[in-house]
């Protein structure tokens, strides 16, 4: 267990992909079986214990500390696990008989099989029995609450990374593996035969599109092309398949192989059909797509409640088909998948899934003006869910990973406001010695006249070159410094107009602005430009009142 | 005679009316006697100033010859009549030469324990229990979450990680007088002995801790070395500068920090520390209450830091106990990095 909590500790301070690659794979090398399945396992979400609830650790430290002086330290420390980890008396058993600290194969195991009311006296003799970075841990791990900036692809790929292998075969061989792994650690380590993916509804890694250019579009001849509307969801794969025994499995999976079929429970009965489709995840309403910002009530949910479901009804726009019964589509050109997809959808028929339209265009002029108004090209009442055009070559097989040349997406333009930096922080990692968190404001009357509200934050976008200018900029003209936040001067005549592109806006009760900025990005530096001449918050909100009137 | 009319708060600092000097004054007093070197203890402009030999030498470096009117020196142990009382310093385990300073007046003792701890640090000497009836405490680390753990098992975690990253080089933030010692001669304890480097403003003082004789092995300043030659090296340098553009000469620097603070996780990241140690030249919470039980005072003065807990933990337990109210001492490290900020180019 400790050698866990030291691997979880060190993650939640390391801001490099690369870097937390190192540290998982080292860890996967250096420890044992099975204790590094199991780590795997945890740092996969393949685990989860249901009775350990925070008030239950609340009640376990009450017992054993002064109530004030317990008040004043989760006062300050702000985290339940941390500071019960941290006031967690030694124990009192003096001498060498004190038990070795439990590994973390004993944990799981044990909590696997321990009744609810065994469990606080369980979890009081490992805290008893283990330093505070592992009474840390284990605490996070019990209540399911790591958080600790690892995805299940990062994990993934760090256990690639101990037998030189590609990252996607492992995505392709795990829904066939359960902790804690060992043919999958034989095989990565030359001890076995690859573990074969007995299960009936599998990943198969995506195939991305490249960003369009405008000088691209000279190279392309358009009647190679199939063009679709980009919708604003989620990308996902529905995995259909019957196992041996004859039952129709179905699983939804992230673009990254995570599997997320648990969080959306409404649309597994609508995968009746022994199939793979490559799709985006919406939520329709009255046959009605909604943005993004509806979508995303119903991502990252553990517990999807009924009035969730019935809120929030989840739907999936097929695009394309990789595979159907036992056969594999994916070496077929796109323009065959697709009239497979067409016939597939057609006999699935069910409401919530539905074929992605195709735009009909014969020049990239006309895709141009159609991709500027989706609604009168097809879209219609969907338009404001458009994020632009997919252009996919008809010939292309489905291959996995960003293939050069042959599928391209063309966004609509953002859109762009100038606003005011106002205040900037230090980055991490390689940038913690750069100013490269700014926020940013726009003006609006306030009670002592013309000020500037903040309307988001952005810390990308700006090339290495104007991230320096920045930082110089913010060092010297730093009128206040809260820790490591600086309050940049931003006066009508004096300061730095930041031109901020950005995806979507939304009402936000959490900003003082009232609106939440999509995806916003630095886009130009306006050193020409006074921040008296930035946008107005009048600007925001018409452009709001754009968006929820259509 | 009451224990407040030996020594009382007032705006300059602890007074001692019977006598006639502060301790540890925070502004220029007549007569000042002083627990230790940092900074917002041992400040200049003082007439006459009483402390032991390597507190007066570090206010030397840092303020000049001139720093006071005249000093005198003390060793541990020594005592001596200021006025109506008698003091006597007691090492107090915090950095090198630092001290509790014990006034007694008739048969009333009271002890200013300035910073202290009670772990082991190979570059000072041992903080002693000295019996008294009214103990002055320090509660920098005053909260039962502050428990700093044995300081050599995190010097391990910094060369795990040294082997681990040999192409990065780690940059360890430590308080210029004390912990950067520390730092270095656990290092060398735990058989680090490549060269470690030194940022600019950790020369000095730490060749003073040597011509203390406190061996710390080879070291070099940082300053002028290739950015190639720094990957798989230690530079050790004041807080602040591990995140400012002194950094960008390191290969893609591992950034850590030794401070009691790192206890606390939101603290580390806060600051944006990548490898947390938890090295603290203060007491941890164990530290301060089993030093109060240990002294046996019946009544306890708890200053700079989290004084409620501490108050509070006293009163269970049936000890006399109050706030003191003394402003201008805190944290070191927050002082030293409102400084090197200052010098930011």
């Amino acid at each position: 267990m400790n050698r866990f909590a030291e691997l979880l500790d060190r993650l939640g301070y390391e801001p490099g992909r690369n870097n937390k690659l190192r540290l998982l794979t080292a860890y996967l090398r250096d420890t044992p079986d099975p204790d590094r399945g199991y780590a795997l396992a945890a740092l996969t979400g393949a685990l989860s214990f249901k009775h350990a609830k925070p008030g239950l650790i609340r009640d376990l430290i009450m017992d054993r500390t002064d109530p004030v002086l317990f008040g004043l330290s989760y006062d300050y420390v702000g985290d339940l696990s941390e500071t019960v980890a941290l006031m967690w008396p030694k124990a009192p058993l003096p001498g060498h008989n004190n038990p070795p600290p439990p590994t973390l194969s004993e944990v799981v195991t044990t909590l696997r099989t321990l009744g609810k009311t065994e469990l606080p006296k369980q979890l009081a003799r490992w805290l008893d029995e283990l330093d505070e970075t592992g009474r840390w841990a284990l605490l996070k791990l019990v209540t399911g609450a790591m958080r600790i900036g690892i995805s299940a692809r990062l994990a993934k790929t760090a256990v690639a990374a101990l037998g030189d292998k590609d990252p996607h075969d492992i995505e392709l061989i795990w829904p066939g593996l359960a902790p804690p792994y060992p043919d999958l650690f034989a095989w990565l380590e030359g001890r076995g035969d690859k573990p074969v993916n007995s299960d009936p509804a599998p990943f198969r890694p995506v195939m991305l599109a490249h960003a369009i250019e405008d000088t691209d579009f000279s190279n392309l001849d358009p009647a190679d092309f199939i063009a679709e509307w980009k919708w604003d969801g989620i990308r996902v794969q529905a995995v259909s398949g019957r196992d041996e025994r004859g039952q129709m499995q179905a699983r939804l999976y992230s673009r990254t192989g995570e599997d997320i079929t648990k969080s959306f429970p409404d649309l597994v009965p609508s995968l009746h059909l022994s199939g793979a489709i490559d799709g985006e995840l919406l939520v329709l309403r009255e046959g009605r797509v909604q943005t993004f910002n509806v979508l995303q009530q119903r991502l990252n949910r553990k517990v999807v409640s009924p009035k969730l479901i019935k809120e929030f009804p989840i739907h999936l726009r097929a695009y394309d088909l990789l595979g159907e019964d036992e056969n594999d589509l994916r070496e077929l050109p796109f323009a065959e998948r697709r009239a497979h997809l067409e016939k597939f959808i057609k006999k699935l028929d069910d409401p919530r899934i539905d074929l992605s339209p195709t735009v009909a265009f014969d020049s990239w002029d006309a895709l141009m003006a159609a991709r500027a108004d989706p609604a009168s090209a097809g879209a219609g009442e969907d338009a404001e869910a458009v994020e632009g055009v997919m252009l996919k070559r008809r010939e292309a097989p489905y291959l996995p990973g960003r293939p050069k040349g042959q599928w391209w997406k063309w966004k609509r333009d953002p859109h762009i406001i100038d606003a005011v930096l106002m205040y900037a922080q230090r980055g991490h990692g390689k940038r913690s010695s750069y100013y490269s968190d700014y926020t940013f404001g726009v003006w609006t009357s306030g009670e002592g006249g013309e000020q500037l509200v903040p309307v988001g934050k952005a810390y990308f976008g700006f090339t290495d070159e104007e991230l320096l200018q920045i930082d110089r900029f913010v060092r010297r003209n730093t009128t206040e410094k809260f820790g490591p936040v600086r309050h940049v001067v931003h006066e009508p005549e004096q300061g730095l107009v930041l031109e901020v592109a950005f995806e979507g806006l939304a009402r936000s009760s959490r900003h003082k602005s009232g609106v939440a900025m999509r995806f916003p990005r630095i886009s130009r530096l306006r050193w020409d430009k006074p921040p008296r001449e930035a946008d107005r918050l009048e600007t925001l909100e018409r452009m709001l009142k754009d968006v929820t009137a259509n | 005679m009451r224990p407040q009319d030996i020594l009382m708060p007032v705006p300059a600092g602890l007074c001692c009316k019977p006598g006639g000097f502060h301790i540890d004054p925070v502004r220029p007093v007549e007569r000042a006697v002083i627990t230790h070197g940092h900074s917002d203890h041992a400040r200049p402009g003082h007439g006459a100033v009483l402390a032991t030999q390597e507190t007066l030498d570090m206010m030397r470096l840092r303020y000049g010859d001139n720093f006071a009117r005249t000093t005198q020196a003390i060793r541990y142990g020594e005592e001596m009549r200021l006025g109506d009382v008698r003091i006597k310093f007691h090492p107090a385990g915090h950095v090198l030469g630092s001290a509790q300073i014990a006034v007694s007046c008739k048969d009333t003792c009271i002890v200013a324990s300035g910073d202290y701890k009670d772990a082991e640090d190979p570059t000072c000497t041992p903080f002693e229990v000295v019996p008294c009836d009214v103990f002055i405490t320090e509660a920098t680390f005053g909260l039962p979450v502050f428990r700093h753990g044995d300081a050599a098992d995190e010097v391990k975690k910094l060369l795990a990680s040294v082997a681990l990253f040999p192409e990065r080089a780690h940059l360890v933030g430590a308080y210029s007088l004390g912990k950067a010692q520390r730092v270095i001669a656990l290092l060398r304890e735990a058989g680090h002995d490549a060269p470690i480097y030194l940022h600019g403003a950790m020369e000095k003082i730490t060749y003073y801790y040597e011509s203390r004789g406190i061996a710390l092995g080879e070291l070099r300043p940082v300053k002028g070395v290739k950015k190639a030659d720094l990957a798989g090296t230690i530079t050790l340098a004041p807080p602040s500068a591990t995140s400012d553009v002194w950094t960008r000469r390191f290969p893609d620097p591992v950034t850590a920090f030794a401070s009691g603070w790192m206890r606390v996780r939101g603290r580390a990241r806060q600051r944006g520390i990548e490898l947390p140690l938890v090295i603290s030249d203060h007491a941890d919470w164990d530290g301060l209450t089993a030093t109060i039980a240990a002294t046996g005072a019946g009544e306890v003065w708890v200053t700079h830091g989290q004084e409620d807990a501490l108050v509070h933990w006293c009163k269970s337990r049936g000890l006399a106990a109050r706030p003191l109210d003394l402003v201008g001492y805190g944290d070191e490290e927050e002082h030293e990095s409102a400084a090197a900020d200052e010098a930011e180019v």
